[in-house]
């Protein structure tokens, strides 16, 4: 069955040619079931390797397959080519299963945008490059699907290209992700050049990873660094997030495919398929650690302050990046695809159903101009509800499982720290603040719309609301894949991704551990033997400052209204810093772009205008004055111009004369 | 290699100077006629070029299609032609860029259009001859013949500046040629002192043991000759204005071709003549390449006439170029072999893009324009993709060269890799600011609402750059079999060379052995 992995991206691809080459001659139905259709697909496809690997041993769960040769030269041997594994797999079917729906949900969404075709070309393609990334079996198809989907969105976040602000952004996302790129592929030179002389000349991974082991752990950490700068940018990490915010630009399906489910988790999806690299390079590991920790907390106290729907959900999703990184960071890289994946089911939903209330509102953002929508739109009411109780991470749903594993790793892990955990765990309170903030702004209370947009106020049509209800009965069961031990669970979704990440790492000898991580590592390990209690009272401690989190929007927003805008006067200077996003934007504004823009014109000025066009100009008129004194001897006089032969025959004449003498 | 003993170079060479002495005798009134006249001749010459390909034999690292006549037999001057692995692809994009720039040239060239298109045919024909020259006089002429077409091209048929633009093209390349003329003259002498032999082919004087003081110099003045043209910074001044001033057609020509035989320069001559020196060169070359990257990148960011941008576009694409060459690996080389092709491909499309929205709107300022996307949505379309191609998008052909390219750099010297790989950045920063000021945003001006999308003749046009930005993006291997014995070839002569020449010079410096002395020793000859 995995023979046919390259039906995966194959599908999306004929989609995007078809409705790209259609010239905007098909009617809209045709379109919809062009694209749509190409997912499904797809889908089945992923389904049934997906299906056929569960029958297979754990070990014969791997297909790889050379299509053509792509770029030859010299040693270098980098060939076309696909491979499927149990990583892959699950990316795959997170991908095109929510892909799916998120197409569906657009059919309705973007029903009267004039741009209907171009909207699907793109979205089309967006999936194939995303398929492309993750089923590449080297490197740079890799990267590839990694500047394709980059590419997409740049597309889709300009899709009203019209709008200076979508078009800024647009721009923006892709030259922020241009910079990690620059990582990237310095990351790529450095192993190819590396690894080159020990024989890997094709960037494949099934061939970096045996070799792996040349590599010293400083060119490890090196290398490592490098890719985890490309994963910065894609995934949206301090401190190349800042397009992420701006993307919300795009149509809100596009926020919620690319911008939250899928492309900006490629940097943990790299990460977990080069474990094997970021294995034995212990320091990245504690600065990825690290960054997804500060990043957790940081974009999430944003999201405190914000007004716009999209964007305290696009601070949610750089938050909840920040979790999977922690996850991957402290080793535990299955439980960071587990948080990918269910990630993808309820923030996926979050971003629909903020679109079901925009197209509920004619378009309204702003959460002071709701509220009250709980009677008015149930079932994006109710899905909402169970998406927000999943990143909350209350007991039962998909979003506990995933952050308690990573939490109870991130304390456990050899590579974990309980600092790190410290963090996890506040910005799991915030996380439960902000959305329920979010929740209850928007559903409960007054309804604070102008009458009009009142009048207007209407559940949307049912090709929007089955993927919403789809995807909250994931975002509840997705979670059931990986219960942990503890809890009688097998934890399956670990165990699955065994033969890739390979086992979980507090089995794993290692080394070049800092000290206390070793000692926690032995808690850990003590733990792990002595019944678990340990875990036990973590995972308490989070859910308990998830449900005071709650607890406190519910104070704030529903109990007791006045209280915010007292607290807003009381901290008036802290507000407008947390409001204005600590001002990084303007900081980032003022250092780089206009600092490049005033060396631009300097150099414009001294260097060609003023030092070369001066030498090449002066060269011209040094010229002229020469000529101008030369011109003296050209006086017309036949005389003048005879004595001149004659001294010069003169010289010529003695100089030949003299020559043999000297 | 073939057996054939059809001549296929000086048919290539001459058959467009048929074409304009034929045009020569048209009526000038007969403006449609002329036209598709020159289209098919230079369609029928793209398809003699083509045998080319298939015929080139690309195991074999020798020179191919070889003819040889002697022309001045006293003083060594010879008509000597044949192609290796690397003209024969620059050879195939030039006969492959004219038809285009016939195309295009429909409906811009409204006077003198006889002239215009004899010139045009001329201009073919010097720079196949320059492509497939091995005789140095031979090369020389062809070289100094391109600058005429060119030269009449922007100083006749130019913007509003272009009698300035004209000259100062003239005037800097002339600078340069004229060291070239010293230089090639010494190395002729130096050469039969050496041997006694009097001659002017490269393939002979490649064989030259040359003093490395001399060499040095000599070097430098080849150098710099092909550094004007590349335009290597801080040489590029004259660019911007030619490009700036030249009609649509004399742009294309000139960023996808007559730049290329500055670098195409540096290969064929400057490198293999001087290996030497070449390589004591390295620093130098890599530190002005990678200027030219980054300073042509920053000021693309200042530029508001999108030609002038595009021109300066090419100073840092051309950066790539040279520093490819100079990291003397395979990667580098074939990248920067590639990257010529792509340039020729990426930045002539984007010309012939500007040339259109100049047809319909007479004005190349980025303010003039705004939000074309709207009335012009596949003409947006065709933009995209050839933008996309310029900053090097994964897929598209100019990934392929600056990854070869980057990775070269990166492999021979870890600290060039990594600042010439922040043009990466800068490449998307220009690129996609234009085109949004472009393209994006609301039609602001009235006279833009009405803009018509592009018509068959320019969808002919686009489709067959598209097409071939993707064909070289995702099958490179069609065109690295032509050319991957000869770069290894060339690599491995040229590598050996210096070897030869730095144990000659240890040994003179202990033994006081003077070099001539080498000479009788054999070199690795690999058929240059």
């Amino acid at each position: 069955m995995a023979d046919y992995i390259w039906l995966i991206p194959f599908f999306p691809a004929v989609g995007f040619l078809i409705n790209g080459l259609s010239c905007n001659k098909t009617s809209k139905t045709f379109v919809s079931w062009v694209a749509c259709g190409a997912l499904f697909f797809s889908f089945l496809v992923s389904a049934a390797i997906f299906v056929n690997f569960l029958q297979l041993p754990a070990e014969g769960r791997i297909f790889e397959k050379d299509v053509f040769d792509w770029i030859v030269s010299g040693e270098l041997a980098v060939r076309m080519g696909f491979k499927i594994d149990a990583l892959s797999v699950i990316m795959c079917l997170v991908v095109t299963g929510v892909g799916f729906l998120i197409h569906v949900y657009s059919v309705g969404y973007m029903h009267d945008d004039p741009g209907f075709t171009r909207y699907f070309t793109y979205l089309n393609l967006f999936v194939f490059m995303m398929l492309l990334l993750v089923t590449g079996n080297n490197l740079l198809l890799m990267f590839v699907g990694w500047e394709g989907v980059g590419l997409c969105s740049y597309l889709l976040i300009g899709f009203w290209y019209e709008k200076d602000s979508a078009s800024n952004a647009g721009k923006k996302a892709f030259i922020v992700n241009r910079i990690g790129d620059f990582g990237f592929l310095l990351g790529i030179f450095l192993l190819f050049v590396s690894l080159g002389t020990q024989g890997v000349w094709t960037l494949k991974f099934s061939e970096i990873q045996p070799n792996a082991h040349l590599l010293s752990v400083p060119l490890a950490t090196a290398i490592t660094m490098l890719f985890f700068v490309g994963a910065v940018g894609k995934s949206a990490q301090i401190p190349l997030y800042v397009w992420l915010p701006d993307a919300m630009e795009g149509p809100t399906p596009v926020s919620s495919l690319i911008h939250a489910a899928t492309m900006v988790t490629a940097g943990v999806y790299m990460i977990a398929r080069l474990n094997f690299l970021y294995s034995m390079a212990p320091d990245t590991l504690f600065v990825v650690a690290l960054i997804g920790a500060l990043t957790a907390i940081f974009a999430a106290s944003i999201g405190f302050a914000q007004y716009d729907i999209k964007k305290v959900l696009a601070y949610s999703t750089i938050s909840q990046l920040g979790y999977m990184f922690v996850g991957v960071g402290v080793g535990a890289y299955a439980a960071g695809i587990f948080h990918l994946m269910t990630h993808a089911f309820f923030k996926g939903l979050l971003f629909l159903g903020a679109g079901s209330v925009m197209h509920a509102m004619s378009g309204e953002l702003d959460m002071r101009n709701m509220g009250g929508l709980r009677k008015k739109i149930p079932i994006t009411y109710w899905t909402f509800f169970i998406a927000c109780l999943a990143i909350a991470g209350i007991p039962g749903l998909s979003g506990f499982f995933s952050k308690d594993e990573i939490l109870w790793k991130a304390f456990s892990s050899p590579h974990g720290h309980p600092g790190i955990w410290l963090l996890g765990t506040v910005a799991a309170g915030m996380t439960a603040f902000y959305m329920f903030r979010l929740l209850f702004r928007t559903f409960f209370g007054e309804c604070r719309a102008s009458d009009e947009v009142k009048h207007h106020i209407h559940e949307s049509p049912k090709i929007m609301t089955v993927p919403l209800i789809i995807l909250a009965a994931l975002s509840i069961a997705g979670g059931y894949l990986g219960v942990p031990h503890i809890l009688g669970g097998g934890n399956r979704i670990e165990r699955f991704l065994e033969p890739v990440l390979g086992p979980p790492q507090h089995a794993v000898a290692t080394r070049d551990m800092s000290i206390t991580a070793s000692a926690w590592a032995s808690v850990g390990a003590e733990e792990a033997a002595g019944g678990g209690s340990l875990e036990l009272i973590l995972m308490a401690t989070s859910v308990l400052i998830g449900l005071f989190g709650i607890y406190l929007a519910y104070l704030f927003y529903v109990k007791n209204p006045e209280l915010p805008k007292r607290f807003t006067e009381r901290f008036r200077s802290l507000y407008r810093v947390v409001n204005h996003k600590y001002y990084v934007d303007e900081f980032y504004e003022a250092i780089f772009v206009r600092g490049l823009l005033k060396v631009g014109g300097g150099l414009m000025r001294v260097v060609d205008d003023g030092m070369i066009e001066g030498s090449v100009n002066g060269t011209g008129s040094l010229m002229k004055r020469m000529g101008g004194i030369i011109r003296l001897i050209e006086t017309g006089y036949v005389q003048a111009y005879a004595f001149g032969i004659i001294v010069g025959a003169i010289f010529v004449a003695g100089y030949l004369i003299m020559k043999p003498i000297m | 290699m073939t057996d054939m003993n059809f001549p296929f170079l000086s048919v290539l060479i001459f058959f467009p100077l048929l074409g304009a002495i034929a045009l020569f005798f048209a009526d000038r009134k007969q403006v449609r006629f002329i036209r598709i006249f020159t289209l098919v001749w230079t369609l029928l010459e793209f398809a003699v070029s083509l045998p080319l390909y298939w015929y080139f034999d690309e195991t074999w690292n020798g020179i191919q299609f070889l003819e040889r006549m002697d022309w001045f037999p006293e003083w060594g001057v010879s008509y000597l032609l044949g192609i290796d692995g690397i003209s024969l692809l620059l050879i195939l994009l030039t006969t492959f860029l004219t038809v285009l720039c016939v195309l295009c040239s429909w409906k811009a060239i409204e006077q003198h259009v006889k002239e215009y298109h004899i010139t045009f045919l001329f201009l073919e024909m010097a720079m196949i001859g320059a492509l497939s020259a091995l005789d140095l006089v031979l090369f020389y002429i062809f070289w100094e013949l391109m600058l005429v077409p060119m030269y009449l091209l922007i100083g006749i048929w130019g913007g509003p500046k272009r009698i300035y633009a004209a000259i100062k093209f003239f005037l800097y390349t002339m600078a340069g040629s004229v060291l070239m003329l010293v230089a090639i003259l010494a190395l002729y002498f130096h050469y039969h002192h050496e041997t006694g032999i009097y001659t002017f082919n490269v393939l002979e004087l490649y064989k030259a043991n040359i003093p490395l003081l001399k060499q040095y110099w000599l070097f430098a003045a080849f150098a710099f000759s092909f550094a004007i043209k590349v335009p290597m910074f801080p040489f590029h001044t004259w660019l911007p204005d030619a490009h700036t001033e030249a009609p649509t057609a004399g742009s294309v020509i000139l960023a996808g071709v007559l730049l290329k035989m500055g670098t195409y320069g540096f290969l064929r001559f400057a490198i293999p003549l001087f290996p030497a020196a070449a390589f004591a060169a390295v620093p130098l070359i890599s530190i002005l390449a990678i200027g030219g990257i980054i300073y042509g990148a920053i000021m693309c960011l200042m530029q508001t006439d999108v030609k002038r941008l595009i021109a300066y576009s090419s100073v840092s694409h051309l950066g790539y170029v040279m520093l490819g060459m100079f990291a003397f690996n395979l990667q580098g080389l074939e990248g920067s072999i590639y990257q010529m092709l792509n340039h020729g491909i990426s930045t002539g499309g984007l010309f012939l893009i500007v040339g259109m929205i100049y047809e319909r709107r007479h004005t190349r300022m980025i303010a003039d324009f705004g939000g074309l996307s709207k009335p012009m949505p596949v003409f947006a379309a065709f933009f995209m993709i050839i933008t996309l191609s310029s900053i090097a998008l994964p897929g598209t052909n100019g990934f392929v060269g600056e990854f070869l390219i980057l990775l070269g750099a990166f492999r021979s010297n870890m600290v060039y890799g990594i600042l010439a790989t922040t043009g990466v950045v800068l490449g998307a920063a220009y690129m996609l600011w234009m085109f949004q000021r472009v393209m994006f945003g609301q039609v602001k001006k009235e006279e833009n609402r009405k803009l018509l999308d592009v018509d068959k003749r320019e969808a002919v046009i686009l489709c067959t750059i598209v097409l071939f930005v993707f064909l070289m993006g995702l099958y490179p291997k069609m065109f690295f079999k032509k050319m991957d014995a000869t770069a290894a070839g060339y690599l491995e002569y040229v590598k050996g060379r210096n070897a030869f020449y730095s144990l000659a010079t240890a040994d003179q410096k202990t033994t006081e052995m003077p070099l001539l002395a080498y000479a009788a020793k054999p070199t690795t000859d690999k058929g240059y």
